[in-house]
């Protein structure tokens, strides 16, 4: 596998002197071509930040970020961005929504039509592939979460983008709408071969749609650990429930609840309990 | 149910908070409320505890409103008042929503402009009376530079809150696919505030009418304001009511007609 992004002794500082805050420190990471990278870790640890960083909306403090091989100097095409929410804009229909990157080259470059059917012949393809079509001349907030969602998706996917990354964007949607784009997402990185770097703080998801699942810790944010995860490509829900994804799930949870200090107290939570019942039974 | 108890529960339905209420019903409330007032002005003035003086009865603001259409111009009062207060208002417009678009969206212009346009919005309007008379004159574009003062400042804030508001994710998200930043005030920021944008012109008219009467102190011989203040001078308290009233039916005419716009506009936010 060769390798797509290469992050090399990233540094990130927000706020400046002693009251400056390390997002990132140190961070060194391979994601290859085609790959399907998610990120995990608990609140703090940089997971946003370092995305961002990939997506250039953020500078790192020192460090690269390289994309096959040459350094990135802010937001590119070749990476595309989803977020969680409120990133689609409401006073364009759906289909209007997913052309929208089309529209910002249809107004620099000289277009020959058989280039704007082409890429309407790219929309229509992307409407059929995330289940659009008998919304696509609707607005947003007719659409319920997890079709704003498909929307974001295939608006990011318009340009053919190398690189998808995508900020807990099923953070919002409930627990079936997920099931059902977890398929989805997965069968368009394969379609599409995008490399995917995802952000999420669902561990299940993390490693359902991970190749590799990597853990970060708060304080400064950095790479905890790195997980190979060992199931078959071709996913299948029922997988979330065998032995073997179950014992992932409870390292990869006990990991973050390490990293993140903080554990359930049971013995106090006893005894305030304990103390509770002794009031009652005083009255 | 007994015919009692339904209508007992309907009563507390209405009252639920934040609940429905049928278009029917909100008419009624309307028209409840606004036929109370007048029904007490109404009540008060034959009553005859007040002077006709102090308290003209709706039945003699309508006659002099229609002695002032008939024997004097009220015609002409309406247009030069409407007039001077778009014209006012729409210079504001027209200068305000530029800068507050660069106040909200480029951080130096912010720090230039913002703490400057929040010291002179403090500035009472008519205490530039004088200042606009030796500056501009005393004819109509006194009269009009008085509203811009009172409604450009705020104005300028207004929208510059409007541009701020955008959510930081759809600029974001244009920057990933690739817009330069002319693209993204074009094609993101100033298409995603233009209903805030619209809301906030239909609330600085509003303003801008409040200011008329001021603006009409200057060396005006016509209009709404003007003929409110002369009325006063002969103690013709029915004009006073029939000026306000007019000014007030004008200016509800002129936010329905916002509000029919914003509607027509942003289809979107209507559809659900």
């Amino acid at each position: 596998m060769t390798t797509k992004i290469s992050i090399q002794a990233a540094h990130k500082t927000f706020g400046e002197g002693e009251r400056g805050i390390v997002a990132l420190q140190d961070v060194n990471l391979q994601i290859g071509s085609n790959e399907f990278v998610t990120f995990v870790g608990a609140s703090g640890c940089g997971k946003s930040t370092l995305l961002r960083c990939i997506g250039g909306l953020e500078t790192l403090s020192s460090g690269s970020i390289k994309v096959d091989g040459v350094d990135i100097t802010g937001p590119g095409v070749d990476r595309a961005m989803v977020f969680q929410h409120y990133s689609l804009y409401p006073w364009l229909t759906v289909t209007e929504n997913i052309k929208f990157s089309r529209q910002l080259r249809a107004g620099r470059e000289n277009l020959t039509s058989s280039d704007v059917e082409a890429a309407s012949g790219r929309a229509d393809a992307l409407i059929n592939l995330m289940g659009l079509n008998h919304v696509r001349d609707a607005y947003p907030n007719q659409l319920s979460g997890g079709m704003q969602q498909r929307v974001a998706i295939a608006r990011a996917l318009l340009p053919r983008p190398q690189i998808l990354l995508m900020d807990e964007p099923f953070g919002a949607l409930d627990a079936q709408t997920r099931e059902v784009m977890h398929d989805m997402i997965l069968h368009v990185s394969k379609l599409e071969k995008t490399t995917i770097v995802f952000v999420t703080h669902d561990v299940e998801e993390a490693i359902y749609l991970g190749q590799r699942v990597v853990v970060m810790a708060p304080r400064p944010g950095r790479v905890d650990s790195i997980y190979e995860v060992d199931l078959p490509a071709q996913r299948d829900q029922d997988m979330k429930l065998e032995p073997g994804f179950l014992q992932q799930k409870k390292a990869i949870l006990n990991r973050i609840r390490e990293t993140a200090g903080m554990r359930t107290d049971l013995e106090l939570l006893e005894r305030m309990t304990k103390q509770a019942e002794q009031q009652n039974d005083m009255q | 149910m007994s015919s009692r108890n339904k209508i007992l529960a309907k009563w507390d339905s209405i009252w639920v908070i934040r609940g429905e209420l049928s278009r029917r019903s909100y008419l009624l409330f309307a028209l409840f409320g606004m036929l109370v007032p007048l029904a007490a002005w109404w009540g008060l003035s034959v009553s005859g505890w007040m002077d006709k003086v102090f308290m003209p009865g709706p039945m003699d603001v309508l006659s002099r409103a229609y002695t002032w259409l008939m024997e004097d111009e009220l015609s002409h009062d309406i247009w030069i008042s409407t007039y001077r207060v778009l014209a006012g208002f729409s210079l504001s417009a027209v200068l305000a929503i530029p800068i507050g678009l660069m106040i909200g969206t480029y951080r130096p212009v912010q720090a230039m402009l913002e703490p400057l346009t929040d010291f002179i919005r403090y500035m009472p309007a008519v205490a530039f009376i004088p200042l606009v008379m030796l500056w501009v004159g005393i004819d109509e574009s006194s009269k009009i530079a008085i509203i811009f003062i009172g409604t450009f400042f705020q104005m300028i804030l207004m929208v510059a809150e409007d541009v701020r508001r955008v959510p930081i994710t759809q600029i974001e998200a244009a920057q990933t696919m690739g817009a330069s930043r002319a693209e993204i005030v074009k094609l993101v920021i100033v298409p995603s505030a233009k209903p805030a944008l619209l809301d906030t012109l239909r609330v600085t008219m509003g303003w801008a009418w409040t200011y008329l009467v001021v603006a009409e102190l200057v060396a005006a011989n016509s209009g709404l304001g003007y003929s409110i203040l002369r009325a006063q001078r002969f103690m013709q308290t029915d004009k006073i009511f029939a000026g306000i009233i007019l000014i007030g039916l004008i200016g509800l005419t002129i936010d329905q007609l916002f509000r029919w716009l914003h509607r027509r506009n942003f289809p979107w936010l209507y559809k659900k």
